[in-house]
């Protein structure tokens, strides 16, 4: 099967297939989606003006038999940072956009009229329709609406409220299995598709011609080795899949890296209440479901279903990063009011991170209390609303810090500092500097091997091995976040070197190449330098890769503080 | 001696959350893996006071020890 490039010309509500170029055939995920806005969009647009462009693209492995490989990559220039961006997210889209050939979709112009448009990708290829009935819909009626319309197993992309108001901490919501959200959550890519008016994607795979595999034998053979050291894992065979993300609360909170009340301390009084294990026994006894995956195909099943009191959904996907930003980081000891506000963050469809980080600086800025939390949940309904403060708060943390004259504010390129203390977790420091993303603890995740001993160890506290850890995570992390594996499998792939053997041969075998595990380090490294490429173009320069000054303030139970000169810091691109 | 010991995740299970544990001056971590039944392949991290150890740290008195399986997230 031929797969085609979709590109969408939203001035004028056209759609085309196009050939997919050579240099770009072998590529998938992030490595495509920064190719393409690095090649086709100008470093200094306006992120919601006609000259960005917002791209999917499922994974190198996306649509096939390999265990979660269903992940999809949603690329252009961020509104909040306005550096380049990818963020990729689970649900059912990557897998339905592979099986239809759809190597990515490239999304450019804007419409001419003030109205929304609704887009429908099947076989047949890609339809724009003007919508009207669920402009200012929450994602959650969006997608049993869209479920309706187009059948029950369609994929689904879309903005809520946020997104439409264009605010930069808008995501954009992917439908899971069970038609709840998994979000491209950062960097406000949910701004850049309300900017194009698109409120919702829907992607009908029936009749698809499926992924091609050069070679079926040799794929299905790596793929039962990669699934094996998956299931063998203790992280991604058990750990993860009982307890969730949040089983970090209560190691961060020992290990004195959990950030609490505006990065003041690295310990929370209250954690062991909004805990991995106290969420787990709360699923439990209310009949929720501790383990769930966000794609089919997903063996780690790190996601989850929790209840309320009554025993009635309330969210999923509740991740740790969630509840650490409103747990610890504005001091609420209470796991329910922590959900409720997951539930209404998927619904306007707002970053999780972004958010819980912004109503920590509404907190400094005195407009609640820290540990006020149904005055959080006003905020977030503010935000929802569009009200005067509900755009400020929409605009992100380091907006709100400026608007209220605070230098307190933990961001990096303008993008909120997540769950580990760089002052306690120095690896995470140098990720969240260098990033080309903005602070992202993803893009690099050095607590693996700072805290959880995993890939070795590296100790948090000192400064030795922190910068070739990060530079070594993020150029792995740029080639995994490529194939459109989950990145949790590198908790398998750290400790086992045949796993990742297993996967340069699916790749190989899917495409009947012969590219070695160095060559797949190569296309790591040549990811992040084509992004600092293009954010350097943008107007980004060394002196943007700094941690804000206020982390200098030693940081509780260990009096550490950040100390790494610039020099330092900027040897991480020595490579 | 006297120290704290708290366990994570699945060695509570049959176990304790935190407690307070008597155990001979400057003993080894390895003797309270033992004493509490956990085998040293079954743990991922051992924190004493904050601080990542291995099982031959000595313990020193009012030490608070964090035992954890292997486990991940992020």
């Amino acid at each position: 099967m031929t797969e085609k490039i979709y590109r969408v010309n939203m001035t004028t509500l056209t759609a085309s297939a196009e050939d997919v170029p050579q240099e770009w055939k072998t590529l998938g995920g992030r490595a495509l989606t920064s190719t393409v806005v690095a090649k086709e969009v100008k470093p200094g647009c306006h992120p919601l003006g006609k000259y960005n462009k917002l791209v999917f693209a499922p994974g190198m492995l996306s649509g096939t038999a390999c265990a979660n490989s269903g992940r999809l990559s949603a690329g252009g220039k961020s509104p909040l940072t306005g550096t380049i961006k990818e963020s990729n997210a689970g649900g059912t889209s990557s897998q339905c956009l592979a099986r239809l050939g759809v190597k990515a979709i490239i999304i450019e112009g804007l419409p001419q009229k003030d109205a929304f448009y609704s887009m429908h990708l099947d076989k047949n290829g890609i339809t724009i329709a003007e919508e009207t009935e669920l402009i200012g819909k929450g994602n959650y009626e969006v997608i049993t609406a869209v479920r309706k319309r187009r059948g029950d197993k369609v994929g689904v992309l879309s903005i809520g409220p946020a997104g439409e108001m264009k605010m930069p901490l808008a995501n954009i919501s992917v439908r899971d299995p069970e038609g709840n959200m998994r979000s491209h959550g950062r960097g406000g890519l949910g701004a850049l598709m309300g900017s194009k008016k698109i409120k919702y994607i829907s992607i009908d795979d029936a009749g698809a011609p499926g992924v091609a595999i050069a070679e079926p034998e040799k794929f299905k053979e790596a793929s039962r080795v990669f699934a094996k050291c998956l299931l063998d894992h203790p992280v991604t065979g058990q750990g993860l899949k009982t307890y969730g993300t949040n089983i970090l609360v209560n190691i961060l909170h020992e290990a004195g890296g959990l950030p609490t009340e505006n990065f003041r301390t690295g310990r929370f009084d209250g954690h062991d209440k909004i805990s991995g294990e106290t969420m787990h026994d709360t699923i439990v006894e209310r009949s929720g479901k501790p383990s769930h995956g966000c794609h089919a195909g997903c063996i780690i099943q790190c996601s989850q279903v929790y209840n309320d009191k009554k025993g009635a959904y309330l969210t999923s996907g509740f991740e740790y990063e969630t509840i650490w930003g409103f747990g610890a980081d504005c001091c609420i000891e209470d796991l329910d009011l922590i959900a409720q506000a997951d539930h209404l963050m998927d619904d306007i469809g707002i970053d999780s991170i972004e958010t819980a980080v912004t109503v920590s600086i509404a907190m400094e800025a005195g407009i609640i209390a820290f540990g006020d939390g149904p005055g959080t949940l006003r905020l977030i309904k503010e935000i929802g609303s569009g009200s005067h403060l509900g755009r400020l708060l929409g605009a992100g943390t380091a907006a709100v810090g400026k608007a209220y004259g605070l230098s307190r504010v933990p961001v990096v390129k303008g993008q909120a500092i997540p769950a580990y203390d760089p002052r306690s977790v120095k690896g995470m420091g140098i990720t969240y500097a260098t990033s080309t993303m903005g602070a992202d603890h993803t893009a690099g995740y050095s607590t693996a091997t700072n805290i959880l001993k995993v890939g070795g160890f590296v100790d948090p506290l000192k400064k030795e091995g922190q910068v070739e850890l990060s530079r070594n995570l993020q150029i792995a992390t740029a080639l995994i976040d490529s194939t459109g594996l989950c990145l949790f499998v590198a908790f398998a792939v750290l400790d086992k070197p045949e796993a990742f053997t297993a996967i340069v041969d699916m790749v190989n075998a899917k495409y009947g190449t012969s590219i070695t595990g160095d060559d797949g380090i190569a296309l790591g490294k040549s990811v992040l330098k084509l992004e600092r490429g293009f954010n350097m173009e943008a107007g980004f320069n060394s002196t943007h890769d700094r941690l804000p000054e206020f982390f200098e303030e030693l940081c509780p139970p260990h009096n550490t503080v950040w100390d790494f000169t610039d020099k330092e810091i900027d040897s991480f691109w020595d490579f | 001696m006297n120290i704290t010991v708290k366990l994570f995740a699945s060695f509570r299970t049959g176990r304790f959350g935190e407690k307070n544990f008597d155990c001979p001056e400057a003993c080894r971590i390895s003797y309270v893996l033992q004493e509490l039944g956990i085998s040293e392949s079954e743990v991922g991290v051992l924190l004493v006071n904050g601080r990542h150890g291995d099982v031959d740290y000595s313990l020193a008195p009012d030490d608070t020890l964090s035992i954890f399986p292997l486990i991940g997230g992020g």
